[in-house]
């Protein structure tokens, strides 16, 4: 699989009505790397990989994926080199993992096509890949949060695209799952050369996943580069209005950002978090 | 599949063969190859055949047409019959036939303009905070009564009040069918189901949400209009011909997917699940009651029970309609 496409987002403005919610937005993703895009509530986040998909019309600007404006590429196209995880996808009742992961290979079936042995062989290299195999005859619904977050990345990886992008992929998991979906992301992002932009809540784990972090605030993009370029105290107080100690992640060496409140902080008064709340 | 097919064939057999008058296979046989049976040419032939092609052709476009509802609206009870679309189609054809003194293509196309009136309005009603759900069915529950009512009043304003006419449009009947009636439904069924099936697998992926569909390629609007309006158009046309018979496109997605189990889409199933329950409801409605029910009487015994056990089911569970 190539890792060399281009994915970029030139100029964009997007809104909802009259709501100006992304606002002439530049962005390169680098190919074959692990994008995280970390912002506030509400700062766009969502809302511009929704649009880096297709799935939100630009007001102005442009999506270009290798040269080409990725809205007036056919859909079924993009799909096959552009794959989005939504925030909140419906598993159909009573669906077993193996025919939503088997919904994955849409794109790649003509309108009279039947199923064939490439599918066959993508859905099942896509259970392996996210450890779903022995669930694989199973209901979708009867499965904990950690088992359908890691069947939905199966569908994902069953479109088998060389872009992959994820909207809150972590969301309402506990941290062990959320690590798991993770690692399970990188290991997609060193066997195949998966480029992955992911929206993520969790600071943290995105300065520790991402080889790109892009922190966004209020529509626009406040920095990006490294996690270590990217997580700042100054950032984070920018970004989100929050006063922080930033320090060096003793296991990884990437940033670690500690909020500071108000309360149960060291010496309080004296240092940076003394009246920290705003 | 292979089985509904086949209990189909009997089914279809079977209705030409039992009734006042009962006629072996061989002369059934013989009637519907063209050879002249003493008696079984005029009452299987002229009589039987003719109401069990429309049994089976007008089952067909209910299944698909209500099957393809309830899965692009994520919802057993968004189906055409429910939500009113069934009711706008037959109040049309009523008004068409009763007041207008119309017939054929004309009363065909009434039908299918009231159906797709009825679906914007239904759409346009419950647009607010998202259409799927609760609001849609409850608004389209409403449509439906509004819809029926008028069906009333046009035929009690009617010169000749005629119970075989009342009995059609208000529950769906076959008594009196006709070749003539069989024509537009064969016609509509033969250019909206393969329009239908070619859209079969984007409708599946548009369970899965407008965002994940998308994201597979699907482009969503486009396909749920070409559906809505084949959808519309077959239940319209059915309807046209033999009334709103009750349930039937509610009933044949759930019972097709008992039978076929929760792999692969529905649509052919459900279409043959429907032709299989109007052809035995209307015999069974016929010959077995003691007394002459029209089929849509049958079915309707049939639909009201699993409508309620739905509605119990989904208030347990705490979802919304």
């Amino acid at each position: 699989m190539t890792t060399d496409h281009s994915l970029a987002v030139e100029r964009l403005t997007l809104g909802y009505g009259d709501r100006v919610v992304v606002d002439d937005l530049d962005l390169v993703v680098p190919p074959g790397r692990v994008t995280a895009i970390v912002g506030a509530n509400a700062c766009g986040k969502s809302t511009l990989l929704r649009s880096m998909s297709r799935l939100l019309r630009p007001r102005t600007g442009r999506v270009v994926l290798d040269g080409a404006e990725v809205h007036r590429l056919p859909a079924r196209q993009l799909a096959r080199t552009l794959g989005l995880l939504p925030q909140s996808p419906v598993a159909p009742e009573g669906i077993t993992v193996a025919d939503l992961v088997g919904r994955g290979r849409h794109p790649h079936q003509g309108v009279l096509s039947r199923w064939s042995t490439a599918d066959d062989l993508a859905v099942a290299a896509a259970l392996e890949a996210t450890d779903t195999t022995a669930l694989a005859e199973r209901p979708v619904d009867e499965l904990s949060g950690g088992q359908r977050q890691r069947v939905w990345i199966a569908m994902a990886l069953a479109q088998e695209t060389d872009l992959l992008l994820l909207d809150e992929p972590t969301t309402f998991l506990d941290v062990s799952h959320q690590v798991e979906v993770l690692d399970l992301l990188t290991d997609l992002n060193r066997s195949r050369g998966t480029t992955i932009v992911m929206v993520l809540h969790d600071l943290n784990l995105a300065a520790r996943y991402a080889d790109h972090l892009v922190a966004l605030a209020a529509g626009r993009v406040h920095a990006a580069g490294t996690p270590q370029e990217v997580l700042t105290e100054d950032c984070v107080r920018a970004v989100f209005g929050l006063d922080s100690r930033v320090v060096e992640d003793p296991t990884t060496g990437a940033p670690m950002m500690l909020p500071l409140g108000r309360h149960h902080v060291v010496g309080a008064g004296t240092g940076v978090g003394g009246d920290a709340a705003r | 599949m292979a089985a509904l097919v086949v209990a189909l064939v009997v089914a279809f057999v079977l209705s030409l063969m039992v009734g006042r008058t009962f006629y072996g296979p061989g002369e059934v046989l013989g009637v519907v190859l063209g050879q002249d049976v003493p008696g079984a040419t005029f009452t299987v032939g002229r009589l039987r055949l003719p109401r069990a092609v429309l049994a089976v052709l007008a089952g067909l476009c209910f299944g698909l047409g209500g099957v393809t509802f309830q899965t692009m609206l994520r919802n057993p009870l968004a189906s055409p019959d429910i939500i009113g679309i069934s009711s706008g189609a037959s109040a049309a054809a009523a008004f068409a036939i009763v007041t207008l003194s119309l017939d054929g293509a004309q009363v065909s196309a009434f039908a299918i303009v009231a159906g797709l009136a009825v679906a914007v309005l239904v759409y346009l009603l419950s647009r607010r905070g998202g259409v799927v759900g609760t609001r849609l069915v409850l608004v389209g529950i409403g449509v439906a009564a509004m819809l029926d009512s008028l069906t009333a009043y046009v035929l009690s304003g009617a010169a000749q009040w005629d119970l075989q006419e009342a009995t059609r449009w208000l529950t769906g009947s076959l008594n009196g069918a006709s070749w003539s009636q069989a024509l537009p439904v064969l016609v509509a069924l033969a250019v909206l189901t393969p329009v239908l099936l070619s859209r079969s697998r984007d409708l599946s992926a548009t369970q899965l949400g407008d965002d994940a569909a998308s994201a597979l390629g699907v482009r969503v609007d486009r396909t749920r209009l070409v559906v809505i309006v084949a959808a519309v158009g077959l239940i319209s046309f059915a309807t046209a011909a033999c009334g709103p018979i009750a349930f039937v496109a509610f009933l044949s997605g759930p019972i097709a997917a008992r039978v076929v189990g929760p792999h692969g889409s529905l649509l052919v199933p459900s279409a043959l699940v429907g032709a299989l329950l109007v052809l035995v409801a209307d015999v069974v409605g016929q010959y077995a009651l003691g007394m002459r029910f029209p089929v849509g009487v049958v079915t309707g015994v049939l639909g009201a029970p699993y409508l309620i056990w739905l509605i119990v089911r989904t208030n347990r569970a705490g979802g919304s309609l």
